[in-house]
C-alpha cells in the first residue's frame, strides 16, 4: 500500500480522503462531490485500508458501521421474537414438563417455538453470539475510526487549500474593503466571545469550538464494552449469588449462598389497604390491594471458624423488616421479600371423645414441628402417637407415605388408650377422614381445630459486577450526553491580501445553532454573506422535478 | 518488526481475546444451571451435627476413616430404598474403617425416629435442622452420597438410588489402606 | 369542589385547550398562505393556547399527585395521560428552539388522541401496590415517558415531512404506508368514539369461560360481544352474543375491543374520504406545502439526540436500578423490559443510519414513524396483550 502525497507535498496514509495537512480532496469521488463526507475528517478508516489476511478480513468486517447496523437490527428483532410467548423462567410449572406445558397452552405453535428454543432465548447459545458480535463491532469500528480521526483533529493546521473549503457545505467568497487584518481580528474577537477556540496562521483563521463531542461516541461505546465485560463477569464463580430459601414463622435456617449466617422469621405481616374498589374497578373486577408485604427477621452469625451445622454460638447480627423494595444488605449480599405463603399448618388439636356419648376426655395440641411419641391425658388415659406423615400422599402396603415434608396434609396413626380400652384402638386420622383399620371404636379423635403459620420466601443475591455495571452506565451516559448536547463547529477563513475572503464551516450537527454564530460573526466582522450548499442542492432538485419557482421556505413554518 | 507485521500480531490478539470472552461466556451459561455438590478430591467441608441419642458427630472426628455420608428424607422413596442395603454394608465396613453418617434434612425427630426404628438402622442418623450442612454440600436432589477418603477428601459424589453392590464398591473405595 | 374534581377538570381544561389551539396552528399556517402578514399574530396565540392547556394539564397532574400520595404514573390511565402531556412539552421546548408552527399542526392533535385513549381507561385512584411504593416510580417512570416523549416529536417531524415529500396523486409505496398511517390515527378515534359510547350506554354481558390454564373465570364485557372467549357460557347478556368462539389463549373481550375499533375507525375514514373527496393525506398536503425540508429533517434528527440519552437514563438506567432494588434483579427479560431495549436498539440504529449517506430527509423520515410504532406498542401491546410484570393496569 502506498501513502499518497498531496499537491501541498504531505504524505497521506493509504485511503485518506482528504489531505491531512491542507484538506484538498484525493479521491476521485471526493473530487466530483460539491461537498465532501467530513464525517471522519476525511481520515483513512485503518480497515479500509489493508485487507489481505483471514485476520484482517474478520477484522475488516466487524470494523464496517454497516455491519454494525446489521446487528443492532438482528438483536432486536431475535429479542422481539422472545416475546411472544412467555419466556420458561415466568412459566409456573416445574422444569420438567414445561416443553409439554407450552404445548398444552398454545398448541401447536407453543410446541414449534419450545423447539426452536424460542421460549429460553435470551440465554441460548446463539443470542449470546449476536450480542458477543455487537459487542465485538463496537470494539473494532471505535479503534478503527476513534484513533485516526483523534490524530487528525489533534494535528489540523489552520490554513487549508480553497478546494477543501469549497467543498464544505457553508461557504462564503468574496471582497472585504478593510484590511485583512483587522477583518482577522475583528472576526477573532466575535469567535472568542462565542467561546471558540480561535488559531491564525498569517491570512488564516481557525476558530474551533466543542471539539470534545467528537469524542462521545467512542466514550459511550467505552461505556457499553464495560457494561457487556460486568455482565459477562457474573459467570465467573464467587461473583454471582442468586438463590431462594423459604423460611417458616419461628424457623431458623442456614442462608443459602451465604456461608456463616442464619436467618430467623420471627414474623411474616401481608397488610391490604382498606380501599373499597368502586365504580369501574368494581366493574373490572379489582380487588382489595395489598399494601405491604413484610418479613421480620433477625439475622445470626456463626463464630469465626466455626463449621456447619454448628448454632451452638449464633452470635446476633441485626434485627430486620425485609419488605418489597428495602431488601436487607449485609456484606455485599442483599435479601429480598420475594413470596409468602399463608397460614401453613403448625398444630393441629384434637379431643378425645366416646363416640357414643360425645363425652370429651380430654385434648391434644400435636405440634406438627415437634411431634411427641405418646400424650398423656392422665387418669390412665393417654394417646400414642405411632405415625405421622406430613404429607399423606396414600398407602404403600398398608403404610401411610408422605410426599413431601411440608404439613401439607398431615395424617395421623394413633393408639387411644383410655382404662375401657386399656389394650388401645387404632385409628387413623387424616384431614375430613378417620379409619378404623382394626375394626371398630369406641373412641374417635375428634378434630379441635388447628394453629398455623406464614412462611415467607427470601431471595438472596449477591452481584459483585454491579459496581462496573454502573460505572459502565455512568460513562455511557456521559458520552452519549456529550456527543448528543454538543456539537463540533469550525470556521476557516482565509483573508488574502488584496481583500478576497474564503470563508467555511462545518459542524458535525446541529447546523441550526451553528448558523446563528455564523450569522453574528458575518454581521460584525462584515463578511460576506454564506450559502448553505445542501439548500442550493436541494432546490436544484426540487426546481428540477418541479420545473417551477417557488420561493424559499421559510423558518416560521 | 515491521508495522504490518505489528498490525497483525496486535489484531490476532484483539480477536482472540473477544472470541475467548464470547467463548467463556457461552460456555459459562450453558454449565450455570448444573448445580454440582462439593468438587471431588477438595477438602470435605467439616461440620457438626446432633443425632438422636442427642450425641454429637463430627466430620473431623472420623478422620484416618472412610466416611459414607448419604443425605436423605422419609419423603424420598429412593433413600427408602437403600436404606436397608446401606446398613447391611455399615455392619460389614465398620470395623474395617469405614463411618456411616445419615443426614436428614431438617424433619421432626419423630419422624426420622420412626424411620430408623422400622429400619433398625444401626448407622449413626443426624438431622440437619438449619439445612446448613445440606446448604454447605449444596445438595439438591435426594438422595445424594458423598465418599470421603481417609484424609478428608471428597473421593466420590453420588445422586440417585445405589444398588447394594453399588455401595459395597463405594465403601471400598474409601476404606484406609 | 375537592383536590381530585378540580384535578379532572383541570384535565379538561388542558384537552380543550389543545383542541383549540390545534385550529390557532392551522389558521396560522392558512394565513401565511394567504397573505403572510397575521403569521405571527395567529401563530403566537396558538403557542400560548398551547401553554395555558399545557399548564392547566400540569395542574392536573400536581393536584392528582398531592391527592393520591404518589405520582400520577401508575396505571395506565395515569401514564398514558402523562405521557400525552410530555409531548405537548417536547412541543413547547422544539418549537422555542426552532419556531416551526407546523409542528403544532401534527404534535397537538397526536397529544389529543393520546389523551383522549388515556380517558378510556378507569381512572379512579388506586392506592399502590408494595412493588411501586418507591421514590423510583416517580424517577423512573417520568424520565421514561420524558425521553419517549421527545423521541415521538422526531415522528411528528417526519410525518410533516412525508405529507409534504410524498407524491399523493401517483400509486406508490410511499403513499400507501402514509395513508396507513392516517388510518391509524383515525382508527385510535375510532376506539375512543365506541368506547365511550358504550360507556354512556352502560353496557354490560357477563360470561363464565374456561382459561388457557383450564380453571372457569368470569368476565364482563363493556361491548356488545363480537368474539367470545373459550368454551364461554352467558351469565347476564344483552344485545347479541359472541359471533365466533376464541381459543383459551386469546383474550376475546380485547379482541372484541378491537374489532369494534377498527369497525368504527374504517367507517369513519371513508366517510372523511368520501365527504373530502380525497385521501387524507391529501387533505392535510396542502397545509404543510411550505415547510422547510432541511429544517424538519434537522427537527428530526435533533429530536432523537435529544430524547436519546433521557430515554436510555429513565427506561435503561434507572429502571434497572429500581428493579435490582425491588425485583432482586436489574434486569429479567421481561416484555416490557425487552422492548424498552428493542426500542433504544432501534433509534442506536436510527443514529448510526444517519452517519450514512442516503439516510437522511425522507428515509429518516419513515424510521421516525417507525420508531414511535415501537414506542406505542411497548405503551398499549405490551401492556395488554403480552403479559408481564408490568402488567399493572
Amino acid at each position: 500500500m502506498e501513502n499518497i502525497t498531496c499537491a501541498c507535498g504531505h504524505s497521506n496514509p493509504y485511503g485518506t480522503k482528504l489531505c491531512e495537512k491542507c484538506g484538498r480532496p484525493l479521491t476521485e469521488e471526493e473530487k466530483q462531490n460539491k461537498v465532501v463526507d467530513m464525517r471522519y475528517d476525511g481520515t483513512a478508516i485503518r480497515s479500509k485500508t489493508y485487507n489481505k489476511s483471514i485476520i484482517d478480513k474478520i477484522w475488516n468486517f466487524f470494523s464496517s458501521v454497516k455491519v454494525g447496523i446489521s446487528l443492532i437490527i438482528i438483536t432486536l428483532v431475535t429479542a422481539s421474537l422472545g416475546t411472544l410467548l412467555p419466556q420458561e423462567m415466568y412459566v409456573n410449572a416445574p422444569d420438567a414438563v414445561k416443553p409439554a406445558y407450552y404445548e398444552k397452552v398454545y398448541g401447536w405453535f407453543g410446541k414449534f417455538y419450545n423447539n426452536l428454543g424460542l421460549s429460553d432465548l435470551y440465554s441460548s447459545w446463539w443470542f449470546q453470539i449476536i450480542v458477543g458480535m455487537l459487542g465485538v463491532s463496537i470494539i473494532i469500528a471505535s479503534l478503527d475510526r476513534g484513533i485516526p480521526l483523534y490524530k487528525s483533529l489533534k494535528n489540523q493546521r489552520v490554513k487549508r487549500h480553497e478546494s477543501f473549503m469549497k467543498r464544505q457545505r457553508i461557504v462564503a467568497e468574496g471582497q472585504v474593503t478593510a484590511s485583512p487584518d483587522e477583518v482577522l481580528d475583528k472576526v477573532e474577537k466575535k469567535m472568542k466571545e462565542m467561546k471558540y477556540n480561535v488559531r491564525r496562521d498569517g491570512s488564516a483563521l481557525l476558530a474551533e469550538r466543542g471539539r470534545f463531542s467528537r469524542f462521545g461516541p467512542y466514550i459511550n461505546h467505552v461505556g457499553l464494552i464495560l457494561f457487556l465485560a460486568g455482565v459477562m463477569l457474573r459467570l465467573v464463580p464467587g461473583f454471582y449469588v442468586d438463590e431462594s430459601i423459604v423460611v417458616r414463622e419461628g424457623e431458623t435456617r442456614a442462608i443459602t449462598g451465604m456461608d456463616g449466617y442464619f436467618i430467623e422469621n420471627r414474623d411474616f405481616i401481608l397488610e391490604t389497604h382498606n380501599n373499597t374498589p368502586q365504580g369501574e374497578q368494581l366493574k373490572q373486577g379489582v380487588n382489595v390491594v395489598a399494601k405491604n408485604f413484610q418479613t421480620d427477621i433477625t439475622l445470626y452469625k456463626q463464630p469465626e471458624g466455626a463449621i456447619a451445622g454448628d448454632t451452638s454460638n449464633l452470635e446476633k447480627v441485626k434485627d430486620y423488616s425485609i419488605r418489597v423494595n428495602h431488601p436487607l444488605k449485609e456484606k455485599g449480599f442483599a435479601l429480598y421479600q420475594m413470596g409468602y405463603r399463608l397460614d401453613e399448618l403448625k398444630q393441629m388439636n384434637f379431643a378425645l371423645k366416646n363416640k357414643e356419648t360425645g363425652q370429651s376426655l380430654g385434648e391434644v395440641g400435636i405440634d406438627l414441628t415437634n411431634p411427641e411419641k405418646e400424650y398423656d391425658l392422665g387418669n390412665g388415659i393417654s394417646i400414642k402417637l405411632l405415625v405421622y406423615t406430613p404429607d399423606f400422599s396414600g398407602f404403600d402396603n398398608g403404610a401411610p407415605q408422605t410426599a413431601s415434608s411440608a404439613p401439607n396434609n398431615p395424617a395421623f396413626l394413633f393408639k387411644m388408650i383410655t382404662p375401657q380400652t386399656p389394650e388401645g384402638e387404632t385409628s387413623f386420622v387424616e384431614i375430613q377422614n378417620t379409619i378404623e383399620p382394626l375394626g371398630y371404636n369406641q373412641y374417635e379423635m375428634k378434630f379441635a381445630g388447628i394453629e398455623t403459620r406464614d412462611s415467607t420466601t427470601i431471595t438472596i443475591r449477591k452481584d459483585r459486577t454491579i459496581p462496573i455495571l454502573f460505572v459502565g452506565g455512568i460513562i455511557f451516559m456521559i458520552g452519549v450526553a456529550i456527543g448528543s448536547y454538543w456539537n463540533h463547529r469550525r470556521l476557516w477563513l482565509q483573508v488574502e491580501p488584496d481583500g478576497r475572503v474564503v470563508m467555511a464551516a462545518h459542524v458535525n450537527k446541529n447546523m441550526f445553532s451553528m448558523k446563528k454564530d455564523l450569522d453574528a460573526v458575518t454581521e460584525y466582522a462584515g463578511l460576506p454573506q454564506y450559502t448553505d450548499q445542501l439548500d442550493t442542492i436541494a432546490e436544484d432538485e426540487e426546481n428540477a422535478s418541479n420545473g417551477n419557482k417557488e420561493e424559499k421556505g421559510d423558518n416560521t413554518l | 518488526m515491521d508495522k504490518k507485521k505489528k498490525r497483525l500480531v496486535s489484531r490476532t490478539i484483539i480477536l482472540a481475546i473477544l472470541a475467548l470472552a464470547i467463548g467463556y461466556t457461552v460456555y459459562g451459561t450453558a454449565t450455570k444451571d448444573k448445580v454440582e455438590l462439593v468438587k471431588v478430591g477438595s477438602e470435605a467441608p467439616d461440620f457438626t451435627l446432633v443425632d438422636l441419642d442427642g450425641e454429637k458427630h463430627k466430620l473431623s472426628d472420623y478422620k484416618g476413616q472412610g466416611v459414607f455420608l448419604n443425605f436423605w428424607g422419609t419423603w424420598c422413596k429412593p433413600c427408602e430404598k437403600e436404606m436397608p442395603a446401606m446398613d447391611r454394608q455399615y455392619q460389614v465396613f465398620k470395623d474395617q474403617g469405614v463411618q456411616t453418617l445419615a443426614v436428614n434434612i431438617a424433619q421432626t425427630d419423630f419422624e426420622v425416629q420412626n424411620f430408623v426404628d422400622k429400619y433398625e438402622l444401626s448407622f449413626p442418623v443426624v438431622i440437619d435442622k438449619t439445612k446448613d450442612v445440606m446448604t454447605t454440600y449444596n445438595v439438591g436432589n435426594l438422595p445424594a452420597t458423598v465418599m470421603i477418603d481417609p484424609d478428608g477428601k471428597v473421593a466420590k459424589i453420588i445422586t440417585g438410588e445405589m444398588t447394594e453392590a453399588d455401595i459395597a464398591s463405594y465403601m471400598e473405595l474409601v476404606k484406609p489402606e | 369542589m375537592s383536590l381530585i374534581d378540580l384535578s379532572g377538570n383541570l384535565l379538561y381544561v388542558a384537552f380543550v385547550a389543545y383542541l383549540v389551539a390545534t385550529l390557532l396552528f392551522g389558521g396560522a399556517i392558512k394565513q401565511s398562505n394567504a397573505t403572510g402578514k397575521n403569521t405571527e399574530k395567529w401563530g403566537k396565540l396558538a403557542i400560548t393556547v398551547t401553554l395555558i392547556g399545557f399548564f392547566s394539564q400540569l395542574g392536573y397532574f400536581i393536584t392528582r399527585w398531592i391527592h393520591t400520595g404518589h405520582a400520577p404514573v401508575s396505571n395506565m390511565f395515569e401514564f398514558t395521560t402523562a405521557f400525552g402531556m410530555f409531548i405537548v412539552a417536547s412541543f413547547i421546548l422544539i418549537y422555542f428552539i426552532y419556531r416551526m408552527t407546523a409542528l403544532g399542526l401534527v404534535a397537538l392533535p397526536v397529544a389529543l388522541l393520546i389523551i383522549a385513549y388515556a380517558a378510556m381507561f378507569p381512572n379512579e385512584v388506586s392506592p399502590l401496590v408494595p412493588s411501586l411504593q418507591s421514590h423510583w416510580l416517580t424517577i423512573h417512570v417520568i424520565t421514561a415517558a420524558l425521553g419517549q416523549s421527545i423521541l415521538a416529536i422526531s415522528a411528528v417531524a417526519g410525518l410533516i415531512y412525508l405529507l409534504k415529500v410524498v407524491d399523493v396523486t401517483k400509486k406508490s409505496k410511499q403513499r400507501f404506508w402514509l395513508e396507513a398511517v392516517m388510518y391509524c390515527l383515525v382508527v385510535v378515534i375510532g376506539f375512543v368514539v365506541i368506547s365511550s359510547t358504550f360507556s354512556a350506554m352502560d353496557y354490560e354481558s357477563k360470561y363464565t369461560y374456561v382459561d388457557k390454564e383450564g380453571a372457569t373465570r368470569q368476565i364482563v364485557y363493556n361491548m356488545p360481544p363480537i368474539f367470545g372467549m373459550n368454551e364461554f357460557e352467558a351469565v347476564e347478556e344483552h344485545g347479541m352474543s359472541p359471533l365466533v368462539e376464541m381459543p383459551g389463549i386469546i383474550n376475546a373481550k380485547k379482541l372484541t375491543t378491537v374489532a369494534w375499533s377498527l369497525l368504527v375507525g374504517t367507517i369513519l375514514y371513508w366517510a372523511i374520504r368520501l365527504i373530502a373527496r380525497r385521501r387524507i393525506s391529501a387533505i392535510f398536503q396542502p397545509l404543510v406545502k411550505k415547510v422547510n425540508l432541511q429544517l424538519l429533517d434537522e427537527i428530526g434528527y435533533r429530536s432523537v439526540l435529544i430524547g436519546f440519552p433521557v430515554f436510555t437514563l429513565g427506561a435503561l438506567i434507572f429502571a434497572m436500578i429500581w428493579a435490582q432494588i425491588a425485583w432482586s434483579r436489574f434486569w429479567g427479560w421481561d416484555p416490557k423490559e425487552v422492548w424498552a431495549l428493542i426500542t433504544w436498539l432501534f433509534y442506536a440504529a436510527f443514529l448510526h443510519l444517519r452517519l450514512s449517506k442516503g439516510w437522511e430527509g425522507e428515509r429518516s423520515a419513515w424510521l421516525a414513524l417507525i420508531g414511535f410504532g415501537i414506542i406505542l406498542f411497548n405503551l398499549i401491546a405490551v401492556n395488554l396483550i403480552l403479559a408481564g410484570l408490568h402488567s399493572y393496569a
